[in-house]
């Protein structure tokens, strides 16, 4: 595997700018993720962790360790199904940088090597080896969405990606630190031994520092602002990537240190887990319902599917507490089979959106339209990924989100009347979040693909090259699989979750030959029947209705349009309009603002000239909660700034005083 | 409440009677399959070709209680691509020629036109105006027409079950 | 022979469809004082539009031309997972009431985009709509489902009317009651009935179901209508026999099925009237305050599982 992406990086610098250069970095790269891929599924079929320890590259904090077990595999699985077609894209995607907007070279390595450094934390059995490896993951990502830094916006997102990054990273750091307790080794192993002996109140912080420096890898509101900047900036198979399996990263950092290391804890950790979810859920899906930018859209989707994802896991959380040890794995399940399928819906989704970026160069919706007739192939495929995110069945969306649905069924169960009271709300929330996803997607497949084209770059798109459709096509594979088959992927699962923390082997108590039920059987569905079902009831249809001779005389005219002549783009909803309803509806949440200016003619206040109105939607963190913060970072900075007045002399001034006092307290203590 | 007032006041629907050889004229023999097709459930589009509303308001009267053309099958609709029927009223004026011509376009077959008013059938007192091309039947086919100015909704809808070919014809 | 029943059962509930809508306006008509089609006119409606020609716009795709199989497949997939007559169905186990939900989502889902297909204004408003009133009823649908499942422990349709039926005295208490009036409001929102949309208008900017279908003809609208009036009735079963569930046969005999058919007519009867007494009574309610109304249902359904819960 470090071969394969070793070479692949290799390659990179030496020959960019052909074709045989971007060939060569895609196949480090599938190379490298199938071998990641193969190890991950070797480790989860026999059960047997894969270790490799070196004590005498990083001596210091006791060297570098790599151990991959069951849940680590898991991860490197998910990495795998999301590189191998982004790769695959990329080879096509890449070559409009050709012409030297961006430097293929740097892409190629830094996308080798962030493959291999993401894939890398997956397996670090040690302090020191994850901090590297993720500092490693954060860096490469950071030159990737740079790629394009001739332009301001981009700049911008990888100022921001690049702090919130380091600032979750000196939580994380400090979060570790406290969990050596002083006992100066940092190998995971040790770690989970000593766990037990902490006091709560450390374990409480731990647990804090860590959610919200994972947290803020992983996108939960409000440490999500980097996304929304960072995922559209990047190219579109990075941000594929970075969407569908960095992020997850976080959730596989969270899972890692509260159930592994930590093994489990009071109840409210699971509840904050919980409520965080579910306000991510929520708002993500509100603030993408808004955007007309294709890819932010696709940002804030992945916001609120990790905020799905933290609902399962925090549900786990909560029943792990209570012991209820078979639908805390529902829980975990549910969470961990979204984080496999978000990979591949949102991966497709950001692929599909990276084909149009390509055909039209731009990625506002409000100019695009007509594609599905120019691009059939890349519609198809966003419309299985548009259709997989609503969780519709028999997509892979629907199979997760019923697990989810059903552990929180399961609060009921909890013996604290409290929070049950308060699980149907949860249930409520996410429900609303399930169907805002549909109503959102509507909109972003019917605007961007159907009616007619809005402006000219759209009339003339071409449909991607076969490398871009054969990723796409992949992933829409994939989709489908995995919603049709989560009879094959549930018992894995269960079996992944076996020995963390204390939870049982649960393999047999989730299904039941193709159909998915949960403990207790409280509920069944067969996603696989459902979908045989509707494909032959699809299948019957028009052929009975041939049968009966009802299929002659059809006759192509003009959208009835109450008869007026002509039809023009002008004429059609745009998004704007779309998500106006619910804009009224969330009108509290979203507070636009809104700017009317009408000018009078001179002569009289009854004629208008014209008339201008704007209304726009800043989330509110950006406001209140950023703004402030930024503003009295810079006070600060500013301040300090006189200390640097540029004299010789006062510096020599400072290094004397310095000694003095350093020598003074050295001498004292 | 609700249940006392329709239980006093009954079913007021009259029957429909009249001599319709006074106000109805079919352009043609009514089609078999026309009869069989779209005999006992038909969808009309009503278009206004540029008249004076005084049919619009007869027709309007149609679905109301008195009248009740829904007894017959017969229920209006908002998108010609739903509609069997197109009632058309008034003159053609020139703005309206092209409408017109996409609402028949619009329709599928098989799909009957009755115009209503004298306007419709000869322009009416608007013969002659700049503003009117002529009447409905130099712009589209007719199946049937129903004279009068305006006529009553009673000798409508006879027009319109006359064009289905479900009255009989009194020549 | 259970498989032969839940097949006769899933096609008698689609020939029956039609005459429920039909049996609806029936009652509004007479309520109108007039005298109105027979309840069987929407067969004759059927039979008409699927022999008419098809007209489709050029401007639509492939897209139109699929959808209105779609939602009929959908529907019709739905009417096998919905005991009407006798429980358990066989099928009981292949979908619960969470999958019954996203399956007449996946119908709207494809509805709406074939309204906004063929890039007309009426047909994005129409969309539009649609999907703002069915994301703010999931919620009330997904706690009401909850506090179904809660008094029965199960999410299967099969199991929550066999155990209402095992006790009676959960079908009357406050949390099915409650439950009962907020899946009520939402089978009006989801169905297209005032106060939410008005199925007979024929003004475009009050429409919301229709709106989408305004460019649908023939066959292809034959389908869209049968597969709404499909929808129509699955709603009106699932509150009969999952709320009221006396009559439906747990035992396949004859006799037993005589009763659970004569019970379904009668209660899918008394609810048609229920629907025809509001639609005449209530005027339709603004778009912006549907919100309004389907967050009263919310409010309903969470009282309904907190009390369902507490009474436990």
């Amino acid at each position: 595997m470090f071969i394969a992406y070793g070479l692949g990086a290799l390659a990179a610098l030496v020959s960019a700018r052909k074709s045989l250069g971007r060939g060569l970095v895609a196949l480090g790269a599938i190379a490298g993720a199938g071998a990641g891929l193969a190890l991950g599924a070797t480790v989860i079929v026999t059960g047997v962790p894969f270790t490799l320890f070196v004590p005498e590259l990083l001596p210091l904090g006791g060297g570098l360790a790599l151990r991959l077990d069951s849940l680590g595999a898991f991860f490197l699985v998910v990495i795998g199904v999301g590189a191998i077609p982004a790769a695959l894209y990329g080879a096509g995607y890449t070559a409009v940088y050709e012409d030297g907007r961006a430097s293929l070279r740097l892409l190629g390595m830094m996308f080798n090597l962030f493959l291999l450094t993401m894939s890398l934390v997956t397996l670090a059995d040690n302090v020191l080896t994850f901090l590297l490896m993720w500092e490693g993951m954060s860096l490469t990502s950071f030159f990737l969405v740079m790629t394009e830094a001739g332009e301001e916006r981009t700049r911008n997102a990888g100022l921001w990606y690049i702090g919130m990054t380091h600032a979750g990273l000196v939580m994380l750091l400090a979060a570790f630190l406290l969990l050596t307790g002083g006992t100066g080794s940092g190998a995971f192993a040790d770690l989970r031994s000593i766990a037990p002996s902490l006091t709560p109140a450390v374990r409480d912080i731990v647990f804090l520092l860590a959610f919200l420096g994972f947290g803020s890898k992983a996108g939960i509101v409000p440490l999500h602002v980097w996304l929304p900047r960072a995922h559209p900036a990047a190219p579109s198979h990075v941000s594929a990537l970075m969407s569908g399996v960095m992020i997850k990263m976080g959730v596989y950092g969270l899972l890692r240190l509260t159930l592994d290391l930590l093994g489990g804890g009071p109840a409210w950790w699971g509840g904050l887990v919980l409520a965080v979810g579910v306000v991510s859920a929520l708002l993500g899906v509100l603030y993408a319902l808004m955007e007309h930018d294709l890819k932010r859209l696709l940002a804030f989707h992945s916001v609120e599917n990790i905020g799905i994802i933290l609902i399962g896991i925090g549900a786990g959380l909560m029943f792990h507490r209570y012991g209820l040890m078979p639908l805390a794995a529902l829980g975990f399940i549910g969470g961990l089979y979204h984080v496999l399928n978000h990979a591949t819906f949102k991966g497709l989704l950001f692929l599909g959106a990276g084909s149009v970026l390509h055909a039209t160069h731009t990625c506002n919706m409000e100019e695009m339209g007509g594609l599905i007739k120019r691009m059939p192939w890349t519609a198809l495929f966003f419309l299985i990924g548009a259709a997989a995110i609503s969780a519709l069945p028999p997509l892979n969306g629907f199979a997760s989100e019923w697990l989810v649905f059903q552990s929180l069924l399961g609060g009921v169960n909890i013996p604290v009347p409290e929070v049950v009271v308060v699980m149907p709300v949860a249930v409520g929330l996410l429900a609303l979040t399930s169907g805002l996803a549909a109503a959102c997607f509507v909109k972003a497949f019917g605007i961007t693909f159907l009616a007619l084209p809005r402006s000219s770059e759209a009339a003339h798109a071409h449909e991607s090259p076969f490398s871009m459709q054969c990723g796409m096509g992949l992933l829409a594979v994939a989709c489908i699989g995995l919603g049709v088959a989560p009879f094959a992927v549930v018992p894995v699962l269960g079996g992944i979750l076996a020995g963390l923390g204390g939870l049982p082997d649960t393999r047999a108590e989730f299904t039941y030959s193709v159909f998915l039920q949960t403990p207790g059987v409280f509920g069944q569905m067969s996603p696989t029947l459902l979908a045989l079902g509707l494909l032959f009831l699809l299948g019957v249809v028009p052929s009975v209705m041939w049968l009966l001779r009802l299929n002659y005389r059809r006759r192509l005219s003009d959208s009835w349009g109450c008869g007026r002549v002509g039809q023009t783009a002008r004429m059609e909803y745009t998004a704007t309009a779309f998500a106006e309803p619910l804009k009224r509806v969330f009108a509290e949440i979203y507070r636009p603002m809104r700017e009317l200016t009408v000018d009078f003619h001179p002569g009289s206040k009854y004629f208008v000239q014209s008339i201008e109105y704007r209304s726009e939607i800043t989330p509110w963190f950006d406001q209140s909660l950023y703004r402030p913060f930024l503003e009295s970072a810079t006070f600060v900075a500013q301040q300090v700034r006189r200390l640097q007045a540029g004299s010789l002399h006062l510096y020599l001034l400072y290094i004397a005083v310095v000694l003095t006092l350093l020598l003074v307290v050295a001498r004292w203590f | 409440m609700l249940l006392s007032k329709f239980i006093r006041t009954g079913l007021v629907t009259e029957p429909l009677n009249g001599d319709p050889a006074r106000n109805v004229e079919l352009a043609h023999e009514t089609r078999a399959e026309i009869r069989r097709h779209l005999g006992r459930a038909l969808a009309i589009r009503e278009v206004d070709a540029g008249s004076c509303n005084g049919c619009e308001i007869e027709i309007s009267g149609l679905t109301s209680p008195v009248y009740d053309s829904e007894r017959f099958g017969i229920h209006f609709v908002a998108s010609p691509r739903h509609a069997d029927m197109l009632l058309v009223t008034g003159p053609v004026t020139r703005n309206m020629e092209v409408p017109l011509l996409k609402t028949y376009e619009a329709t599928p077959a098989p799909k009957l036109v009755v115009a209503v008013g004298d306007c419709a059938k000869h322009c009416g007192v608007f013969k002659g105006s700049y503003a009117v091309i002529g009447s409905v039947a130099d712009v589209i086919p007719v199946d049937a027409f129903v004279t009068g100015c305006p006529p009553e909704p009673a000798e409508i809808l006879q027009g319109i079950l006359a064009a289905l070919g479900r009255l009989p014809q009194k020549k | 022979m259970e498989y032969v029943l839940e097949v006769s059962q899933a096609v008698f509930a689609l020939a029956l469809a039609p005459l429920v809508v039909g049996f609806v306006r029936w009652l509004k008509a007479r309520m109108q004082n007039r005298r109105g089609a027979p309840p069987w006119q929407p067969y004759f409606e059927l039979v008409k539009l699927f022999g008419k020609e098809v007209v489709v716009s050029q401007q639509a795709s492939w897209l139109f031309r699929c959808v209105p199989y779609i939602v009929f497949a959908s529907t019709l997939t739905v009417t096998f997972l919905v005991p009407f007559f006798f429980v358990p169905g066989p099928l009981d186990r292949v979908g619960d009431l969470l999958a019954v939900v996203y399956l007449l989502l996946l119908g709207t889902f494809f509805l709406a985009l074939a309204g906004l297909d063929p890039g007309t204004a009426f047909g994005g408003m129409g969309s539009s709509r649609e999907m703002t009133v069915a994301a703010i009823a999931e919620p009330t649908i997904a706690v009401a489902i909850f506090s179904l499942a809660l008094g029965a422990g199960s999410t299967n349709l099969g199991r929550i009317v066999t155990q209402a039926l095992g006790n009676p005295a959960t079908a009357i208490s406050p949390g099915h009651l409650l439950a009962f009036a907020a899946l009520f409001i939402v089978a009006l929102a989801e169905t297209g009935r005032l106060p939410v949309d008005n199925p007979a208008t024929h003004l475009e900017l009050t429409m919301i179901h229709e709106a989408m279908i305004l460019e649908y003809s023939g066959r292809y609208l034959a389908l869209i209508e049968w597969a709404a009036a499909l929808k129509f009735m699955i709603f009106l079963a699932l509150l009969a026999n999952l709320f009221v569930p006396w009559g439906v046969a747990t035992d396949i005999t004859p006799v037993a099925l005589a009763v659970a058919l004569i019970a379904l007519l009668l209660k899918l009867g008394l609810l048609s009237l229920l629907i025809a007494i509001i639609e005449t009574r209530v005027a339709k309610l603004r778009l912006f305050r549907v919100p309004e109304l389907l967050g009263v249902s919310f409010v309903l359904a969470l009282l309904a599982v907190t009390s369902s819960f507490l009474l436990r």
